[in-house]
């Protein structure tokens, strides 16, 4: 599956709602279900302060492609944090780095990753594409 | 206006001034919980924004047309009638600002100039970070010492620490009148005679209490009163400080330009009087003005009927609230009005407030600005519903539903 169809999987399973409620209910699932990041990777350069939450990422490259893993203090934004971690995560630097991720305008999560939420969410896509940059030559 | 032709207070006529309130958000009817962030404006506001920029705008103090001087009379008119409501003995001490942090920090640039190194600034833990961060500047500045008075898990200053921390060292105690994050009242009269009894000036952040109680600047004593106008329905941009005429006229300008001068060669420039020594450059004239208009209307309210209905809005809040497991309230002084701030265990406020959001509902989550009252009931943050006299028991049951259907989605 490319990123591209990851986004298009995603849509279509926010199609399904038909408010706002049953969204985030889908969404808070889906951060209670998220793999938690290891506790011992739950360090202070892994932390991204947000004013309203703190986000935690790691990544690594196997075999060529880079995994993400995350953590939230807050299960929205944690959420959220699965689906980008779904799109992205698994793909090779150089998708990570290009990637448009046009689905989180689509379902209407954009405001989370606007620069007034500071949820720290923002701030951790940009950190996964910076880690794309700097990996671009170990694919 | 005398106390005889106040209006009734009837909070749905009061609604009816208020467009921003007739809104829908994400199809449901607002229910606008933030007013501790700032307020709606009501009609007569709006209308004298417009009229203002259709009509009047003219640059003030220094024109000799007819617009000008038709601009001046309005905006000194505006002075006059915030110098009546908060019986203010002149208004030459009324100080237009940008708002409570532009005057907190004024007072401690030009203030701060009349102090030397080893005196003492006394703050509470409850402040805001506008009403900490400049005097730590100040006291970097000039080696000055901050010392910051303690509160109790009820929220409420403890006042016999408060007496310890006071001394003759002490030249100025800031404190706020009303927490933002807690409701809590602070007994601002009694502090002020405190602090002058050890020959220290008082000033007194009044950004939460100005919209809420009537407020008399002489009969509480303090030095300085400072608020922002967006939070006391007002224009953003435009704020007052009140300050005592005789200390205001020791205290050197803080900012340099036009206006407040009254001649200027480059050798020398002497300054102009009251109020205009601390009003460099052209003013937020229309946010003056349209301040004035904020303060006409609520001098037609009965604040104290005002004041009790939005006690009694708060403490219906809090006591359906306080029935949910797990969940508490943060903030529980004796003397509290308009503020209720709660987190719930195990859930994260910003996942309430979002939620809440979704439901229509606007409501702060997060520090509040007060990091340093976060730290002390060692939480991230909280979830906070302020109230204003335009809210109604029926907003408030409907918030009380969406707070608990909240909670049951995140369990
Ligand atoms: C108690 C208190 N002080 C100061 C401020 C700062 O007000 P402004 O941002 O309007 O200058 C606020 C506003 O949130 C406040 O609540």
């Amino acid at each position: 599956m490319t990123l591209e169809d990851k986004q298009q999987e995603i849509i279509q399973e926010f199609e399904m709602f038909d408010d706002w409620m049953a969204k985030y209910e889908y969404i808070i699932d889906l951060g209670k279900e998220l793999p938690l990041i290891d506790k011992n990777k739950k360090t202070n350069d892994r932390l991204i302060r947000g004013c309203q939450s703190n986000v935690w990422l790691d990544s690594t490259v196997v075999d060529g492609k880079l995994i993400f893993t995350a953590d939230a203090d807050a299960i929205i934004t944690k959420g959220i944090i699965g689906l980008l971690i779904r799109v992205l995560s698994n793909e090779t630097p150089e998708s990570v780095a290009k990637a448009d991720l046009h689905f989180i305008n689509t379902i209407g999560l954009h405001e989370h990753l606007s620069p007034t939420r500071a949820n720290g969410l923002l701030s951790m896509v940009q950190k996964m594409k910076m880690t794309a940059l700097l990996n671009l030559d170990k694919a | 206006m005398t106390e005889g032709t106040k209006k009734p207070f009837i909070v749905r006529e009061i609604r009816q001034q208020f467009p921003a309130l007739r809104q829908l958000i994400y199809n449901k009817n607002l229910i606008y919980f933030d007013n501790g962030a700032t307020s709606q404006k009501p009609q007569v506001v709006l209308d004298a924004i417009n009229m203002y920029y259709s009509k009047d705008n003219a640059n003030i103090h220094r024109g000799v047309h007819f617009m000008s001087q038709q601009a001046t009379t309005e905006y000194e008119k505006a002075r006059v009638t915030i110098q009546n409501y908060i019986h203010a003995k002149k208004s030459e001490e009324i100080i237009f600002t940008k708002g409570t942090t532009d005057g907190i920090n004024l007072v401690a640039f030009s203030y701060g100039e009349l102090l030397s190194a080893g005196d003492e600034i006394l703050i509470t833990a409850m402040e805001h970070h506008s009403n900490i961060v400049p005097w730590q500047m100040l006291c970097q500045r000039k080696n000055l010492v901050l010392r910051v008075a303690p509160i109790n898990k009820k929220g409420e200053l403890i006042i016999e620490e408060f007496d310890k921390l006071l001394n003759s060292k002490t030249k100025l105690v800031a404190v706020t009148h009303i927490s933002n994050t807690l409701g809590t009242i602070n007994p601002v009269k009694e502090l002020a005679a405190k602090a002058h009894a050890v020959g220290a000036k008082i000033l007194v952040d009044g950004a939460q209490s100005i919209q809420h109680m009537s407020i008399d600047v002489v009969d509480m004593d303090c030095d300085f009163f400072v608020f922002s106008g967006h939070k006391v329905f007002g224009p953003t941009g435009i704020g007052v400080l009140y300050g005592k005429e005789a200390l205001l006229d020791k205290m050197p300008p803080y900012q340099g330009g036009g206006d407040m001068i009254s001649r200027v060669t480059f050798e020398h420039t002497t300054y102009n009087e009251l109020p205009f020594k601390f009003e460099a450059g052209t003013p937020h004239i229309a946010g003056g003005i349209c301040l004035g208009k904020a303060f006409e209307f609520l001098s037609e309210l009965d604040m104290d009927a005002v004041q009790k209905y939005e006690k009694e809005l708060a403490d219906y809040a809090q006591d359906m609230l306080d029935t949910f497991e797990g969940l508490d309230i943060i903030g529980e002084a004796k003397k509290k009005t308009s503020v209720v701030s709660f987190v719930v265990e195990g859930i994260h406020p910003f996942d309430i407030g979002t939620l809440l959001d979704k439901q229509g509902i606007a409501v702060r989550t997060g520090h509040h600005c007060t990091q340093p009252l976060m730290d002390f009931f060692q939480i991230p943050g909280t979830v906070r519903a302020s109230f204003a006299f335009y809210n109604t028991r029926e907003e408030v049951d409907i918030f009380i539903a969406a707070v608990e259907k909240s909670i049951n989605m995140l369990k």
